[in-house]
């Protein structure tokens, strides 16, 4: 149940898209998201979705597991979908009650999910293929020219991975203690608004405390390893740069000059 | 008589369709009888936690059926919940699921879900507390003031609450010191004896529960490797041993001896029956010529 909440979830494989530097795959996500927001027609659109389908498959992460990505999101792009299709203004070809629906409508709601989708498709399938680690070594490495203007790379880079880190601890123990009370009767499946409300306390509290309990215990023991900051550190797995990576970044840097002229010309 | 609790070809897959599935457990076929005390043994990652998570509906089998009183316990949503207060579950550092104000309250959490009324469940909380030797003037502290042994204890009892016909317990020793182990495992004892239910107890230490089991199962890799009173299953000890459990020691100096030519029974396997078995070839060897 729980276990299936996939956001910022690592799935371990053997695919050059695995085995990319992960500042290569950080540049190209940024590159993929610009390239899909300069997409204002079918074939800038069809382009699109030929590349991600392209790195879904090289990836070999399956396509029902990147999918399930986008199911907590479903009814923000349902929402977005009905907005475009009944307020464009265009050459109305259905009219009922106070709804009027126009070509243009149909057609904007269509690109509109379909960026939504393929956004978050192409974002998970970097957290799907980078593990935690090194996606917050690559970007503390991409960062690492604002230390100069004394913004606390290292600090960010180490919170979020340990906040990437706890993420599936706190879902596991959110489920323990969730079948801990279900076991004693609690129920958080039915009741009304406030009912329910009222069934996640026996959930949260000890959530909360043993996340407490968690940190201290984790500052403990980084400090009894001598931990102070960035400062000195090194790292066990050094990023490199390989041959792979550079002709990837240089595919990335064609689709954006592609998608650039395409959005030049409106194709 | 037809046993209070059994599944039938029990089979379980964890993240099924992603690249972590795995098969926890495969083909489980248990029952116990009513006021049985089972232990079920495996190493780590054996099955033994995801198997017990079924018997009280937690957990969907793949496959298979879980039978409580012969009626399946998936038959409906309301049957399901009707059987979380009959087999009652506490789980591995039971103290974490703690969260109520004051001790009562936290005891009285699942009598209150059985919908019974005040003074039914004054009865019942008081006389849980009194099973695991939690203090009457406990009852008004907040749980989160208790020492971690307490902190077991009163969540043992909120399960105990709910007078389940099936009392399973995960690990219910872990992380304690000797005495606080072995005074748990006495209060659980005397609750069986009480109340006459069933008792599952799950552990990876054998030391611990072969003194107060009826019955041993064995999981190893998902299955059920062994099933049967524990002289049985402690004359296996290679084969325990292979699949990374230890059996008692006094079973192996037991063993020992019997090689050396000693008459000893293979039901020894505690340091009281060792006592008794020796002192008594003792006066038999003293009382012939």
């Amino acid at each position: 149940m729980l276990r299936d909440v996939t956001l910022g979830q690592y799935f371990p494989g053997d695919s050059i898209v695995h085995r990319l530097d992960p500042r290569t795959k950080l540049v190209l996500t940024i590159l993929y998201i610009v390239a899909l927001f300069l997409a204002v027609d079918y074939f800038s659109y069809a382009l699109m979705i030929v590349v991600l389908a392209a790195c879904i498959i090289v990836s070999k992460i399956k396509l029902r597991v990147i999918l399930r990505g986008v199911k907590p999101l479903i009814i923000i792009i349902i929402i977005t979908g009905l907005l475009n299709l009944f307020y464009t203004k265009g050459e109305p070809i259905l009219e009922f009650w106070i709804f009027k629906i126009t070509l243009e409508g149909i057609k904007r709601a269509v690109f509109m999910i379909l960026r939504i989708v393929m956004l978050i498709m192409g974002t998970f399938l970097l957290t799907y293929t980078t593990s935690p680690v090194a996606l917050t070594d690559g970007l503390e490495s991409l960062l690492s020219p604002l230390k100069k203007l004394r913004f606390p790379v290292h600090e960010l880079a180490m919170m979020m991975s340990i906040a990437l880190r706890f993420i599936p601890t706190l879902v596991e123990e959110t489920d323990k203690i969730m079948s801990a009370q279900k076991a004693r009767g609690a129920n958080f499946e039915t009741g009304n608004l406030f009912q329910r409300a009222k069934a996640l306390l026996p959930l949260l509290i000890p959530l909360f405390i043993s996340a407490f309990r968690r940190a201290d215990e984790l500052a403990v023991a980084m400090e009894s390893r001598c931990y102070n900051g960035g400062e000195g550190r090194t790292k066990m797995k050094a990023l490199h740069m390989r041959a792979r990576d550079w002709v990837a970044l240089v595919l990335g840097a064609a689709l954006l000059a592609v998608m650039i002229v395409m959005n030049v010309y409106k194709i | 008589m037809a046993p209070i609790i059994s599944t039938e070809n029990l089979r379980h897959l964890y993240s099924e369709g992603t690249p972590f599935e795995h098969v926890a457990i495969d083909g489980i076929n248990f029952s116990a009888e009513k006021g049985e005390i089972i232990g079920i043994i495996g190493h780590t990652g054996s099955g033994k936690s995801t198997f017990i998570q079924h018997l009280n509906g937690l957990l969907k089998p793949t496959s298979g059926r879980v039978l409580f009183n012969g009626e399946d316990i998936f038959a409906s949503k309301a049957v399901t919940r009707e059987v979380r207060f009959k087999v009652g579950l506490v789980f591995q550092y039971p103290e974490y699921q703690l969260f109520e104000e004051t001790v009562y309250k936290d005891i009285a959490f699942g009598p209150k879900n059985m919908k019974l009324d005040e003074e039914q469940v004054d009865i019942r909380v008081r006389g849980a507390a009194e099973f695991v030797g939690v203090d009457e003037e406990l009852l008004e502290k907040s749980p989160f003031d208790l020492s971690g042994g307490q902190k077991r204890r009163v969540a043992i009892a909120g399960v105990m609450a709910m007078q389940p016909d099936v009392l399973i317990l995960d690990e219910p020793t872990a992380g304690l010191d000797p005495s606080g182990r072995d005074s748990i495992i006495t209060n659980i004892m005397r609750y069986h004896d009480a109340t006459g239910c069933t008792i599952i107890l799950v552990t990876h230490s054998m030391e611990e529960i072969a003194r107060s089991v009826d019955r041993l199962v064995v999981f190893n890799k998902g299955r059920i490797m062994m099933d049967g009173v524990p002289s049985e299953v402690f004359e296996h000890d290679e084969e325990l041993r292979r699949v990374g459990l230890s059996v008692p020691e006094v079973s192996l100096v037991a063993k020992r001896l019997r090689e050396l030519g000693l008459p000893l029974d293979c039901s020894v396997y505690t340091v009281e029956q060792a006592k008794k078995a020796l002192l008594a070839m003792r006066g038999g060897a003293a009382g012939a010529p």
